[in-house]
């Protein structure tokens, strides 16, 4: 019998507020335990939240920005349970009231575009941290965290497979990120993701029994663990087993998912609504006015990018991935830059040097117009493309500027006939054997003479003008 | 008359005229303290050093011509409301060593308006209570007879008044707690409008229903307080955003063709033979004032008690989650996490809170919610309608403050429901949001006080202290002296 998974996600996203949730505390990540707390973060008898505008915002431009409801009334709710990192005994989170419901991210898979339902966007506030390493036999309590404010986005069970999982979560971090409410960061924990997995017989209607993974903080683990636990599933249900409900923690060492807690032992989580806050009305005006603020995203992007400057969907898609990407190479554009030739060295050369030091287009050095100066030398005909790569390499590690680079190290191409002339002559004269067997009919040899003749010059040599005149000498010969 | 016996009016004034010092005054006051605070505990704390430097400094402020309304009125605070360094136990095992880092909103008023804290008052442990027994250091007795409660939860502060250790008070009305001692004590207890009065730094109890108000020795003295501690707050969301009147204006305005509801479900079953003939005599002295008696009917008022004791013990089940042991109050180590928090919790709450967290976590828990939480909300709102409803026809409703006078020490702390019937004229109040002031209005022939309750419309706290202004002078219980 033929399975297939099916998958739902949630996602944590921190959101990029400079103070906390519900009181003016810091959000700044990496500082000294306990630091950025309050009476209010710390949960001191007596205190009150009050809601940061700001993170409403956010949630309602990411809402906006995947085709999601905004409510016009949506509740917190305090959702309870004990914890040391959890300062008050329960966490302030949304039940009932949502902020946004009924969206949905398109992603692409083997050039097929996928609707993903999204089920609502929820706004709450992070715990703290349990520190157990060097504390003896105690556990430290770090509270700077505690009531950062958290977006839960929660999808519909529409993905089927972990690769479909890996695109719709980059597609949301480009997004986030694209719209400046998370950071996007997996590592650092601020882009977080549990997913809901079961499998079923292909053509089956209702759904199996599911468990819920933990702990998948890179996209790599999340196609890992999924793969893993939808053969994990497949398998008991082979052998005639079943599926127990349950939540599994991913094991990225062993590569393996384990059982963290059943259904029974799930929290009885004993939501109400947080008497402590008026409910949140959001009017049409305050939508607008968010709508207003919104960038253009990654999908029009895409599209214009193609209609626009002519550029394969391939180019267009990688281009738009990530909103600086795109931001620099209109910029290259805009100074003067051949759309074309801008997208071919931006995901040739430029990428390259990037990933070798692991670097963002943000931290790089080389500005856009210094692209497009390039390229006007390679118009003009001042330095060959073979050339340019060099001073690419140069602008990239320097900054310098490609004009500058020419002139210092004298790679102005050679278009002059007359010297080129002589440099072929001394070629063919240094190998007689070769110009023999050229014509004898081996007239692949033309490559090694260009090589050679390039060699000659220092790859100065405008190759047009070079290969004309091999062709000319070789055939007069 | 000694300085002590002054109201918060009379004593300004006589601080203003120079005829008594803030340091008098404070000095005064514990001396009042040091004579019958061993018959009557009402304090938990007594803050007598620093009173007497906070009396010092309104002296040099009023050398210095600088005049604030408070300055140098030596105040008591009930001990669930935190101040800043002075210590905030809410009568509880679990805060016994709790002192604040912060100061709450109503008393960060109080301070900026130049008061003396004469000490932090006893309530029932966490407000939860009816008579001040609930309180891990001991019960508060009635001034008017120690061998009887002085009502609660807010009956440290109701007694400390009744019994001159401080001028005036603040308590906390979750279901009662201002009105209900007040009543018992003979003395003035306001609570206002839900939302009139920031609740930052009240430790909560139940966050819908709790609010702060003044219990004092007449109205005028309320208004005074209402005056100073209303007021949208930005620390607290559910403070109302709106313009706060000068309530002592209400004081001696003409109340002559206002209508009273006098609601029909109050006055059947269960109340005191005196407290009722007390209150129907109240109405009448009223009516002669030129207001007029119109029955009117709260229908719902029968759901309100049970309504009332599944929200609070909600809400106040969460509230009470983050004393857990692990970042202040007490700590009971453990053998694990699990057993320390079992532990800590265990020795920290005293038995009518650990009831009121297992009713409320029951009422939460799923499969309960609905007919439980959920329904309890849907009863709410119907006697929030008929409230409405009534307030439609009249401009205020009276009612007896509490059944039964103040009962005796012991009496009801094995039968938690009778406790819970002690507040069943006080609760709707809670529950539909409105304001509601206890003024004395006789004694029984044991000497006991009864109270009349006028409830008001939403923020319409001036037409309450209008009309308890109005009876108050032309009635003047509020000048019975009581002998200890």
């Amino acid at each position: 019998m033929q399975y297939e998974a099916v998958i739902g996600l949630e996602i944590h996203a921190q959101l990029l507020t400079e103070s906390k949730m519900f009181c003016g505390c810091s959000t700044k990540f990496g500082s000294e335990p306990n630091s950025q707390t309050c009476p209010v973060c710390i949960g001191m008898p007596g205190v009150l939240p009050v809601t940061n505008k700001k993170a409403i915002e956010y949630v309602i431009k990411t809402g906006l920005a995947v085709n999601c409801d905004i409510a016009p009334y949506s509740r917190f709710a305090r959702k309870n349970y004990f914890y040391p990192d959890l300062p008050k005994g329960y966490q302030i989170s949304q039940y009932e009231l949502p902020l946004c419901g009924h969206g949905f991210i398109e992603i692409n898979i083997d050039s097929e575009t996928r609707k993903i339902g999204l089920t609502r966007i929820h706004l709450e506030e992070d715990a703290g941290k349990n520190i157990h390493e060097g504390a003896g036999n105690y556990s430290f309590v770090d509270l700077n965290r505690a009531g950062t404010p958290l977006m839960e986005i929660v999808s519909e069970p529409d993905i089927r497979t972990p690769q479909e999982a890996v695109e719709f979560m980059k597609k949301l971090r480009s997004l986030v990120r694209y719209i400046s409410v998370c950071d996007g960061n997996m590592e650092q924990g601020s882009l977080r993701c549990d997913a809901n997995v079961s499998v079923r017989p292909v053509g089956q209607k209702e759904l199996g029994t599911k468990t819920e993974i933990k702990n998948m903080n890179s996209f790599r683990f999340v196609e890992k663990a999924l793969d893993y636990e939808i053969k994990r599933q497949i398998k008991i249900l082979r052998e005639g087993g079943k599926i127990i409900q349950e939540t599994r923690l991913w094991d990225s060492d062993r590569g393996i998912t384990e059982s963290m807690r059943s259904k029974e032992e799930a929290h009885d989580y004993r939501y109400f609504p947080e008497p402590d806050l008026v409910p949140v009305e959001v009017d049409d005006a305050w939508i607008e006015r968010i709508q207003a603020q919104l960038v253009e995203l990654p999908d029009s992007k895409r599209k214009r990018f193609s209609s626009q400057y002519g550029l394969p969907e391939h180019d267009a898609a990688l281009l738009t991935s990530e909103r600086a990407m795109a931001e620099w190479f209109e910029k290259a554009v805009d100074l003067g830059g051949d759309p074309k030739a801008v997208s071919n060295w931006m995901m040739g050369e430029l990428m390259r040097l990037l990933n070798e030091e692991n670097r963002q287009i943000e931290e790089c050095s080389l500005k856009p117009g210094q692209l497009a100066g390039l390229l006007n030398l390679i118009d003009q005909g001042t330095i060959s493309g073979k050339i340019a790569k060099t001073v690419f390499e140069e602008m990239y590690r320097t900054g310098m500027d490609a004009a500058a680079i020419v002139k210092e190290k004298g790679l102005v191409q050679v278009s002059d006939e007359s010297e080129i002339e002589k440099v072929i002559d001394e070629v063919l004269a240094k190998n007689p054997g070769e110009v023999e067997r050229f014509r004898g009919g081996e007239e692949k040899l033309m490559g090694f003479f260009v090589g050679q003749a390039m060699k000659m010059t220092k790859g100065k040599a405008n190759p047009k003008v070079l290969n004309e005149l091999l062709k000319k000498k070789l055939g007069n010969l | 008359m000694e300085l002590y016996s002054l109201t918060l009016e009379e004593a300004r004034k006589a601080i203003d005229r120079g005829e008594i010092s803030p340091v008098e005054l404070a000095e005064a006051v514990f001396k009042r303290i040091d004579t019958v605070e061993d018959k009557i505990h009402s304090f938990i704390t007594v803050n007598r050093d620093n009173a007497l430097a906070q009396a010092r400094q309104a002296e040099q402020h009023i050398r210095q011509d600088i005049k604030h309304p408070l300055s140098g009125i030596p105040l008591a605070i009930k001990d669930n409301i935190c101040t800043e360094g002075v210590r905030t136990t809410c009568s509880s095992k679990m805060l016994e060593n709790f002192v604040p880092p912060y100061e709450s909103t109503v008393t960060k008023k109080l301070r900026d308006q130049g008061y003396v804290l004469t000490g932090k008052t006893n309530l029932d442990e966490f407000a939860m209570g009816s008579s001040t027994e609930n309180s891990a250091f001991g019960p508060t007795r009635n001034p008017w007879d120690i061998t009887r409660v002085p009502g609660g939860s807010s009956g440290g502060s109701a007694a400390a008044v009744a019994a001159d250790m401080c001028i005036a008070a603040l308590g906390s009305d979750t279901g009662g707690s201002i009105r209900q001692p007040a009543s018992f004590c003979g003395v003035v207890g306001l609570k206002p409008t839900y939302g009139r009065v920031s609740r930052y730094g009240l430790v909560a109890f139940a966050s819908s229903l709790d609010q702060i108000g003044p219990i004092t020795k007449n109205v005028k003295d309320a208004a005074i307080l209402l005056n100073i501690i209303s007021g949208r707050d930005l620390c607290d969301s559910t403070s109302a955003n709106l313009p706060v009147p000068d309530f002592t204006s209400a004081a001696g305005k003409d109340i002559k063709g206002m209508k009273l509801g006098i609601p029909k479900e109050y006055f059947i079953k269960g109340i005191a033979y005196e407290v009722g003939s007390s209150v129907r005599q109240a109405i009448k002295q009223l009516e002669s004032l030129g207001a007029v008696p119109v029955e009117i009917s709260l229908p719902h008022t029968d759901y309100a008690v049970a309504a009332y004791y599944i929200l609070a013990t909600s809400e106040a089940s969460s509230n009470l989650a983050r004393y857990d042991g692990v970042k202040y109050g007490l700590r009971v180590e453990g053998e694990d996490l699990i057993d320390m928090y079992m532990r800590t919790r265990e020795a920290g709450f005293g038995a009518e809170v650990k009831r009121r967290i297992i009713l409320g976590t029951y009422a939460l828990s799923s499969g309960y919610y609905d007919a439980y939480y959920k329904k309890a909300q849907q009863v709410r709102t119907l006697i929030k309608q008929d409230f409405e409803k009534a307030f439609e026809k009249v401009d205020a409703i009276v009612t007896p403050t509490s059944p039964v006078p103040a009962f005796r020490a012991g009496e009801k702390t094995d039968d938690p429901l009778q406790m819970y019937l002690a507040d069943i004229f006080t609760i709707s109040v809670n529950l539909a949001g409105v304001p509601g002031i206890s003024i004395p209005c006789g004694f029984t022939s044991e000497n006991l006080p009864v109270g009349l309750q006028i409830i008001g419309k939403h923020f319409d706290e001036e037409s309450i202290l209008k009309i308890a202004y109005a009876y108050e002078q032309s009635a003047d219980w509020h000048k019975m002296k009581l002998e200890l």
